[in-house]
C-alpha cells in the first residue's frame, strides 16, 4: 500500500467519509464541465429537485461539438446547435459560470482550466471526460467520470470512489533531439501496455519530468488513461509555481508564499512508498508513431512494424485486427506510409508550445499536394497568443488551415471528419477504429513536430531528418 | 430502495471476443450528440453491426439468437478509452444487465456501477469457458449471482467464480448503487472538508 505520496496526501485531505458500502466519499475541488456529458446530469438535478452544491467550484465551457471553421449560429449541424443551446440554458438555469466565446476564455476544457490558473497542486479535479488526468501535471488528482457521476458532483461536489494503487514511473537521462513529451507518453504506454495502469494512479518522476515544461507534463498526464491509469500526476515544483504565478485564478501576491508552502507540503515525501516503481531511460525514447488501433501499438519512427506472433495471447489477435484495419503489413517501415490529413490540436497537443514546435517545422515549407492540414488551437487564448507570435502566418503561408478553438478532428463530433479510409497524422490521443469520424478511417498518433513533418512531406517522416 | 437491489441476473449471454474493446467501438462519438440517453439502445456497436448503407453485418448483436440476451462475456480491458456513459447506457438500453470480463476500463466499470449494471471479472480461462459455452449454445441461460459470486449455466454444467470490488458488490446487492442520495445526505460533512481546504478560501 502506497504511503506519503502526493496521491495519498490529496486523498486524505479530501475524504469526506467512508460509505456503508466501504467506498469513500471524496470532495472534488474543481468540477470542469462541457456540453457533451452534462445535459442528462442537469436533467437528473431537475428531476430530483437538486441544486448545484458548490457553484464556486464549478465551471463550464464548450469544446467537443463546435465547428472550428464557420462558427455562426445556428450551427449547420442541428444536433450541435441543440447541445450548445442546452448548455447555455443549463448554465443559466443553475447559475454556473460558462466560459463562452464572448469571455475570450473558451477552449478545450483541459486547456483552459490550467491556462486560467484554476488547477492548483493538492487539488482534486473531476470532469466528464477521460482526459481529465491532464490536470495531474499540477500535482492535482484528477478523475475522468461519466455523466451520472457528473450529476453526483454537481449535486454534492463529491464522488464515491475506491482508492487506487500508486505506480511511480521514473525516467532519468536526457531526451534526444526531436523527442517531445508526446513521444515520452507513447513510449510509456507501449512499454506498460494499454491495460498496465488499470487500478493505478501513475506518478511521473525523474529528470525527464523535472526538466519538462508544464505544457509537456500536461501532454504526458493527458494520456495516462490510454495506458489504463485513470489518474496520472507530476509532483509540483518551481516549474509549476512559475507557470501559475500571475494567472487569472492563481493566488495573488498577498497569499502567494503561503500557497506555495501548502503546495510543497503536498508533494510526495522523500520517504514515500509506492505499490510499484518502473524505470526507463530518456535516451532510449525515439520519436514515436502508432501503427495500430490502440495507443499502445506504436513503434519508433525508424523501426519496422512488429510480427503479430510476437505478442502474447489475445494481444496477438488485437495486432491482427489492427493490421487488417490499417492495411499495413508486418515488417513495413512507417516511413513508407503516405498521409491524407494532418491534424494539429486536441487536449493532448493543442497548446502554445505544441503549435510553436509544429510551426518550427512548417516554416517556409508547403503542405504536400493532396494533404489537408488543419491547426486547431486548444483555446481562444492559445489562438490569440499564437497570432501575436505570428504562428498563424507561418501555418497559413505553408498551406495549413488555421481554425478556432475546439476538440475538432480528435473525435469527429463536429464537421471535421476523415472520409473513407483516409490516413491521418494526428497529434490527438486515440487511434481507435472510427475515432476520427469515419468507421474505416486510419489514425497515426505522433508529436506536433512529427505531424508537421508528415504534412509537408506527405508521408510519415522522421523529424530528426528534416 | 429494495427495488434497486441487483443480486442475480438470468438470461442468454453474448460473447464479445477481443481485448481492448474501446467505448468508441461500443458507441461512436456521433451518437453522443443526443441530449437524452433514451434512444441509445439502438446503437451499441453500430459501426461494426452495419455497413455505411445500414446493411447488417455478421455481429453477435445482430444474430436472432441474441435477442433478449442479458449478459456479455468479454476479454480484457473491455470499455477502455472515453468516459462516455453512453457506452453502458447503450448496452443497458439494448437489454444487457450485467457483464463479465477478464478486466474493464476503469471509468467504464464505474459508469456501469452507477447504472446498477454489475461489471464482474473472471480469469482468462474461465472467460474462455463462458465464451465457448455461449458461442456453442447461444440459447443457453446463464445466471450471474452476486451473492454466490458465480456465473453458471445449469444446462451446460458450467459454473465459474467471479470477482468484483467489494464496495461495488455491496452497493449492488443492497440497492445503493444510485449514490446521489447518499452523497447528498453527507453534504454537512462535505462542507467541513470544503472549509478545511486552503484553496477554497484563497489560501487566506
Amino acid at each position: 500500500m502506497a504511503r506519503n505520496t502526493l496521491y495519498n496526501k490529496v486523498w486524505d485531505a479530501h475524504v469526506v467519509t467512508q460509505l456503508p458500502t466501504g467506498q469513500f466519499q471524496l470532495f472534488i475541488g474543481l468540477h470542469l464541465t462541457h456540453e457533451v456529458t452534462t445535459p442528462q446530469a442537469f436533467d437528473m438535478l431537475k428531476e430530483r429537485n437538486l441544486d448545484v452544491a458548490y457553484r464556486d467550484r464549478t465551471v463550464a465551457t464548450v469544446d467537443h461539438i463546435i465547428p472550428t471553421d464557420n462558427m455562426a449560429r445556428p450551427y449547420a449541424d442541428p444536433e450541435a446547435e441543440n447541445m450548445m443551446a442546452a448548455l447555455e440554458k443549463n448554465t443559466r438555469d443553475f447559475n454556473v459560470k460558462f466560459l463562452n466565446f464572448d469571455s475570450g476564455r473558451q477552449g478545450i476544457v483541459h486547456v483552459i482550466g490550467p491556462e486560467l490558473g484554476m488547477v492548483h497542486p493538492g487539488m482534486t479535479v473531476a470532469c466528464g471526460d477521460s482526459h481529465t488526468a491532464t490536470h495531474g501535471a499540477f500535482g492535482s488528482i484528477a478523475f475522468g467520470i461519466g455523466t451520472s457521476q457528473v450529476g453526483n458532483v454537481l449535486a454534492s461536489q463529491c464522488l464515491s470512489v475506491d482508492p487506487l494503487k500508486v505506480r511511480r514511473i521514473e525516467i532519468d537521462g536526457e531526451l534526444g533531439p526531436g523527442v517531445e513529451p508526446k513521444d515520452v507518453t507513447l513510449y510509456i504506454i507501449r512499454q506498460l501496455g494499454v491495460q498496465g495502469g488499470v487500478g493505478y494512479a501513475y506518478e511521473y518522476a525523474g529528470k525527464v519530468f523535472d526538466d519538462m515544461t508544464m505544457e509537456g507534463r500536461m501532454t504526458v498526464c493527458n494520456m495516462a488513461i490510454e495506458g489504463g491509469a485513470r489518474v496520472g500526476y507530476c509532483n509540483p515544483d518551481q516549474t509549476t509555481y512559475d507557470y501559475l504565478k500571475g494567472r487569472e485564478y492563481a493566488p495573488g501576491d498577498d497569499v502567494w508564499d503561503k500557497a506555495v508552502e501548502h503546495w510543497q507540503s503536498m508533494a510526495s515525501g522523500p520517504d514515500a512508498e509506492y505499490d510499484d516503481v518502473v524505470k526507463f531511460n530518456g535516451a532510449d525514447i525515439p520519436p514515436m508513431v502508432t501503427w495500430g488501433v490502440t495507443p499502445g501499438q506504436s513503434v519508433g519512427v525508424d523501426e519496422g512494424l512488429p510480427d503479430p506472433s510476437s505478442f502474447e495471447g489475445a494481444d496477438s489477435a488485437t495486432a491482427e485486427l489492427a493490421y487488417k484495419h490499417m492495411q499495413f503489413v508486418p515488417g513495413q517501415q512507417m516511413g513508407s506510409v503516405n498521409i491524407d490529413v494532418a491534424f494539429i490540436g486536441s487536449c493532448t497537443n493543442g497548446r502554445l508550445s505544441d503549435l510553436r514546435s509544429a510551426a518550427e517545422i512548417a516554416r517556409g515549407k508547403q503542405v504536400s499536394d493532396g494533404v489537408q492540414a488543419i491547426v486547431v488551437p486548444g483555446s481562444q487564448q492559445v489562438k490569440k497568443q499564437a497570432e501575436e507570435e505570428g504562428l498563424d502566418k507561418i501555418f497559413t503561408e505553408a498551406g495549413f488551415e488555421w481554425r478556432n478553438a475546439g476538440c475538432s478532428m480528435c473525435l469527429g463530433m463536429n464537421t471535421d471528419k476523415l472520409v473513407g479510409d483516409q490516413i491521418s497524422a494526428s497529434t490527438s490521443n486515440r487511434n481507435f477504429v472510427g475515432r476520427q469520424g469515419s468507421p474505416t478511417g486510419r489514425t497515426l498518433l505522433m508529436s506536433p513536430a512529427m505531424v508537421a513533418a508528415a504534412a509537408v512531406t506527405g508521408k510519415v517522416t522522421d523529424v530528426r531528418d528534416l | 430502495m429494495s427495488e434497486n437491489k441487483v443480486q442475480t441476473i438470468t438470461g442468454k449471454a453474448i460473447a464479445i471476443h477481443g481485448n481492448d474493446i474501446d467505448t468508441d467501438r461500443i458507441i461512436p462519438a456521433r451518437f453522443l450528440k443526443a441530449l437524452s440517453f433514451a434512444e441509445l439502445g439502438q446503437y451499441p456497436f453500430n459501426d461494426e453491426r452495419f455497413d455505411e448503407n445500414g446493411k447488417p453485418k455478421d455481429h453477435p448483436f445482430n444474430r436472432a439468437s441474441s435477442e433478449g440476451a442479458k449478459l456479455i462475456f468479454a476479454n480484457s480491458n473491455f470499455g477502455c478509452g472515453s468516459s462516455r456513459e453512453h457506452a453502458p447506457q447503450s448496452l443497458g438500453r439494448w437489454g444487457i444487465s450485467g457483464l463479465v470480463a477478464v478486466s474493464f476500463g476503469e471509468i467504464f466499470a464505474g459508469n456501469c456501477e452507477m447504472l446498477g449494471m454489475p461489471a464482474a471479472m473472471a480469469t482468462p480461462e474461465d472467460i474462455a469457458t463462458l465464451q465457448e459455452t455461449s458461442d456453442r449454445n447461444p440459447l443457453a441461460e446463464f445466471t450471474m449471482d452476486l451473492n454466490q459470486m458465480t456465473v453458471s449455466c445449469a444446462s451446460e454444467s458450467v459454473s465459474v467464480p467471479i470477482t468484483i470490488a467489494e464496495g461495488r458488490r455491496m452497493s449492488l446487492i443492497n440497492g445503493h448503487w444510485d449514490s446521489t442520495g447518499t452523497l447528498v445526505a453527507n453534504l454537512d460533512k462535505a462542507k467541513s472538508v470544503y472549509e478545511s481546504l486552503p484553496y477554497t478560501s484563497g489560501y487566506k
